[in-house]
């Protein structure tokens, strides 16, 4: 099922007559003979869900959008994309950049927005250069500018290079980062809706999440929401890589079970070289691991489904997230220590370090993790680490530090005994990995679910 | 006029009317006493702050009367305004003081802890909050962090190791000067407060910052190891100063006057601005008409046991679950000069010599 990436290979789509050619610009043809609320009420009734990370419904976050007399608002969408093992943005603005722009003129119209921010991952530079040469194409044709298709509505976009941290695809941080300031988040409320960017009202919504409004309005919020399961309504971009012969995009319509998109040839492939699958992040860096026999059937022994329902089954004790869409899959060979460690790094890195707990602890927690990977970790860090993180977790002022206490709590939860071994094994560690073990054995419920 | 909408908010059991716009930590503040959460970044005269240390989290135990609802994660009180029927919890919920516990390790994981040779020793607040809600040990076995150095000009001296990033001192520059000079440079654990290409700090108002400083990052260096603040004496004064009102406190010794800082009130908080002039310039009696002796309300070594208006909320102590004073070391075990006989947490405040002169 593809609704985004249908035309994504089309030779030249890059280019705005193929892309018109290919049915490009008619949502806002058809948007613009809409109210604003009418297209809002669409996007409810399609079910879609942010495509960011938090899976907040984009309907009801766009009916919070204060709307002040006198006062303008703004869409900023959020292409900062820098959480490890996502890249579908990048994908879609590379390949199929009109359908952002196409996404961002309805979705303008929609909230009122007159300066529309595009707000991407300083690393991306070429993309810039891409997203440029797309906003001009749109723009030549009418579709931004004064008065577009006479509807009296004027639209601008803008590209907006980010500072090259993380941190900054928080969308507090984000709007900080876009005002010119140094990238930390705001404490909330009040929040963007209300007050975003130059205290104006402002939606921050993904890049995918403005793609999908396309498919939405041409199609109607029924026929969206009639596609997908239960609350995950749609299709969804998943970037794959990892331990799997055939890593890239996806787009699926979540009704797969994670063991058919894992092993299947439409999708994954299977893991390579004959070995066997031992773990797998479903959702990006930020989301809980979880080792394959979880991953493949939930705690009450029910077949995992690609939904966001289906992936989070069973909380943090047993389940995990659909997230940013990052999946990442290891396979024997793989240590969760190490990983764990990379990741503690990585977080470690970009905290902002405006809070206390995050700050320190996220530092904290990769010494650790270093001590226990490098063989001189005691038995006692483990539970150090399992303290640590609890006690950043909820605790901070933006998500970052969940994102960083979750992993470890995830890899402690679930590898526990490999954490172990590393420590009592501190010798043999360094020269071979703990391997499958029995994560993949029939299901085994954790304790203290 | 139209009369401010008051609200009812009842922390740890107690009830006050607030009006509405208060933050939980500000009713908090009403109550005094051992309720009133610690706040080591939120400051009332700077806009903007607070929020980051998180050492004021406190729980939700019912959002307010129209949507009791409790609220799913700690709140920062110093950001979080009351509702109408709120009610919260600071000292009587288990997981506050938990996460507080936590804050107070994070905050001193990478403190260089040299009290013995910093100036901030005895009027800190992160001693306090240490003595009042930290552990004795530390669980954190590496380096601490270092910052290369960094002269901030003639009369700040900066210590970034001992910095708690609360971002006070940058705000101040900010809402208190017309130039910023100084910020917060990189990200994360190493970010560090610097000026850009070693500028020093050269503003009549930015002596400020070091009054705000919860720490001793950063201190006067025209009083920099010229004594302890608890041998010298504060004392109220003012003068005729064309810049700011003038009003300040001498800490003396004698008759010689070691530093000049603005008075603060009970939580801590400069009551008025004062300028550098005033601050660094006028160190001689005969350049001041002293009031006299300052009532220090803090729980600080500075008044040696004589707390003068500390407010105690009166029907606290049948309510909340009691607070002993805890004693981070036993000293005895370390200095056979003491009498173990005397069982140091029956001391009211600070010890003093005499409480081991004679039974
Ligand atoms: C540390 C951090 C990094 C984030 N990075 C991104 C990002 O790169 N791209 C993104 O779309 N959302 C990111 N988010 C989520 C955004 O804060 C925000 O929820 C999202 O942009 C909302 O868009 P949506 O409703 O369309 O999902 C991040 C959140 C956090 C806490
Ligand atoms: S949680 Fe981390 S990244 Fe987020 S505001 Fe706090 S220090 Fe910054
Ligand atoms: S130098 Fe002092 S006031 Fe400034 S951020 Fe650090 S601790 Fe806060
Ligand atoms: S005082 Fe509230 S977070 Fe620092």
């Amino acid at each position: 099922m593809k609704l985004l990436l249908e035309h994504a290979h089309v030779e030249g789509i890059r280019y705005y007559d193929t892309y018109r050619k290919h049915g490009g610009y008619r949502s806002v043809e058809k948007a613009f003979k809409m109210t604003p609320e009418e297209i809002v009420e669409e996007v409810k009734k399609s079910g879609l869900r942010g495509r960011g990370g938090a899976g907040f419904p984009t309907g009801m976050k766009w009916s919070f959008l204060a709307k002040p007399e006198g006062v303008p608002r703004h869409l900023v969408c959020n292409a900062d994309e820098s959480e490890p093992g996502t890249f579908k943005d990048r994908y879609l603005m590379e390949f199929i950049p009109h359908l952002l722009i196409e996404g961002l003129i309805v979705s303008s119209f929609a909230l009122g927005s007159n300066m529309t921010y595009i707000y991407i991952r300083g690393e991306y530079a070429w993309i810039v250069d891409i997203l440029e040469q797309a906003i001009a194409e749109a723009k030549n044709n009418g579709w931004l500018g004064k008065n577009i298709l006479n509807s009296g509505f004027d639209c601008e976009i803008y590209v907006q290079r980010g500072g090259g941290a993380y941190i900054c695809g928080e969308e507090t941080a984000l709007i900080e980062s876009l005002e010119g300031k140094r990238g930390n988040p705001r404490i909330k409320p009040p929040f963007p809706a209300i007050q975003g960017v130059w205290m104006r009202p402002t939606v921050v919504n993904n890049v995918e999440t403005l793609a999908a409004v396309v498919p939405i309005i041409n199609n109607g919020g029924e026929a969206y929401a009639s596609i997908g399961v239960g609350k995950s309504t749609g299709t969804k971009l998943l970037s794959v890589c990892g331990n799997v012969k055939k890593p890239g995009i996806y787009e699926i319509d979540m009704t797969q079970s994670v063991e058919e998109f894992i092993f299947s040839d439409e999708y994954c492939g299977g893991i390579p070289n004959g070995k066997r699958l031992k773990a797998c992040i479903p959702g990006g860096s930020s989301v809980p691991i979880l080792p394959a026999n979880l991953l493949l059937k939930t705690a009450k022994g029910e077949t995992r489904t690609m939904s966001y329902e289906s992936l989070s089954d069973g909380g943090f004790a047993s389940g995990s997230m659909m997230g940013s869409g990052g999946f990442i899959v290891f396979d024997e060979d793989q240590c969760v220590v190490r990983h764990t460690m990379t990741l503690a790094r990585f977080y470690n890195h970009e905290s902002c370090g405006q809070c206390s707990p995050c700050r320190e602890g996220t530092g904290w927690m990769y010494k650790i993790l270093k001590n226990i990977e490098y063989g001189k970790g005691k038995m006692s860090d483990i539970d150090l680490l399992w303290d640590i993180q609890r006690k950043i977790e909820g605790n901070t002022i933006c998500p970052l530090g969940d994102a960083a206490a979750w992993p470890v709590a995830a890899a402690i939860r679930h590898f526990r005994d490999e954490f172990e071994w590393h420590i009592t094994n501190a010798d043999e560690a360094q020269n071979r990995n703990y391997g499958l073990a029995h994560y993949a054995d029939p299901i085994h419920v954790p304790a203290g679910a | 006029m139209s009369e401010q909408p008051k609200f009812k908010v009842t922390i740890d059991n107690i009830t006050v009317e607030v009006p509405a716009g208060t933050t939980i930590l500000n009713a908090a503040r009403m109550i005094g006493g051992d309720v009133t959460p610690p706040a080591m970044c939120y400051y009332s005269k700077l806009e903007g702050s607070g929020g980051k240390c998180r050492t004021c989290l406190v729980e939700v135990s019912k959002g307010s009367e129209k949507d009791p609802r409790p609220m799913p994660k700690l709140v920062a009180s110093c950001r979080t305004t009351v509702m109408d029927g709120m009610e919260v919890k600071n000292i009587t919920s288990e997981k506050v003081l938990d996460a507080r516990k936590g804050v107070v390790e994070f905050l001193l994981m990478n403190h260089p802890l040299d009290c013995p040779v910093c100036d901030q020793a005895g009027e800190c607040h992160l001693q306090d909050l240490s003595y009042e809600h930290g552990a004795a040990t530390t669980r954190y076995e590496f380096d601490r962090r270092t910052f290369e150095k960094e002269d901030l000009g003639d009369y700040i001296s900066l210590h970034m190791t001992r910095c708690i990033l609360c971002y006070r001192c940058v705000y101040t520059a900010e809402q208190l000067t017309n130039q910023r000079e100084h910020g917060v440079l990189d990200r994360g654990d190493h970010a560090s407060i610097s000026t850009l290409l070693g500028k020093s700090l050269d503003n009549e108002f930015i002596g400020n910052v070091i009054d705000v400083c919860p720490v001793g990052a950063l201190t006067d260096k025209t009083f920099r190891f010229k004594n302890r603040v608890w041998f010298t004496k504060p004392v109220d004064a003012h003068r005729d100063c064309p810049t700011c009102s003038g009003k300040v406190r001498l800490w003396m010794r004698g008759d010689e006057v070691f530093r000049v800082t603005a008075r603060k009130d009970q939580w801590g908080e400069v009551e008025e601005w004062i300028c550098n002039d005033c601050r660094f310039h006028k160190k001689e009696t005969k350049d001041w008409v002293i009031e006299g002796p300052s009532k220090i309300s803090r729980h600080s070594v500075i008044s040696q046991g004589h707390y003068v208006g500390v407010k105690k909320a009166p029907v606290l102590i049948d309510k909340v679950i009691g607070k002993d004073p805890k004693l981070l070391m036993d000293i005895h075990s370390i200095s056979d000069v003491n009498r173990p006989e005397v069982e140091l947490s029956k001391i009211a405040g600070p010890a003093h010599s005499d409480d081991f002169k004679n039974e």
